[in-house]
């Protein structure tokens, strides 16, 4: 098998690791929150490609009955069980990154600033402070 | 189903996936977001998956980015990396 073949034959793999990498950058390197939540997102979408293209066939048509192809056959339809998966998992992650927005809004209310290095400093001094007027107390 | 089709649809996913990651402006981080799952979309309708397909494009290229925007205008928009 030729280098060519083998990267034609696998490349919805190497595209998929190629998001899943960018999603992990994302949520790990960025330092804005707002970004985080931006990486997780593709990182969701890395994984659901994943799971669609391992229900591919080579030609198979989409799994609506068709009166032209019949039901006798299945494997000239593409397998449906991980689509209905990927359905609810779309679902629940946009349910996750819903909790994420109330999340960032609140964080932004309290310490003005979505920037990790930034509010750990914030939460830091206001904890000092809250402390020092414990022992004034 | 057609390779020609899903390559180019990936490429255009990652270069997507890198705007909306690398961008300064939140802005344009959440608008490529909403291009990234619009293309995620064509792609799942390219690989067979109809349903998830139009899933994907009423919630990850609409309701994703209507409450991605609406956390953006109610926090800061500038971003230093």
């Amino acid at each position: 098998m030729s280098g060519l073949e083998f990267f034609v034959g696998h490349y919805a793999y190497w595209f998929v690791v190629a998001l899943l990498v960018l999603g992990l950058y994302g949520m790990i390197v960025k330092r804005n929150f707002v970004k985080k939540l931006i990486g997780m997102t593709i990182f969701q979408v890395a994984v659901i490609i994943f799971f669609i293209s391992s229900a591919v066939k080579k030609g198979a048509t989409i799994p609506i009955a068709d009166k032209a192809v019949g039901t006798a056959e299945s494997g000239l339809y593409v397998n449906p069980l991980q689509h209905t998966l990927m359905l609810t998992a779309i679902v629940v992650g946009v349910a996750t990154a819903g909790v994420g927005y109330a999340l960032l809004v609140t964080i932004f209310r309290r310490f003005r600033t979505l920037n990790e290095p930034e509010l750990m400093e914030r939460m830091r001094r206001e904890r000092e402070a809250a402390e020092k007027q414990g022992n004034d107390a | 189903m057609h390779w020609e089709l899903e390559v180019t649809l990936f490429i255009f996913l990652v270069a997507a996936a890198l705007l909306a990651l690398e961008s300064r402006n939140l802005l344009t981080a959440v608008v490529s977001l909403t291009v990234f799952s619009f293309l995620s979309a064509l792609l799942y309708v390219a690989m067979g998956a109809v349903d998830v397909g139009f899933t994907e494009a009423v919630v990850g290229g609409g309701v994703s980015g209507v409450l991605f925007v609406v956390t953006i205008f109610k926090t800061t928009r500038t971003c230093r990396d």
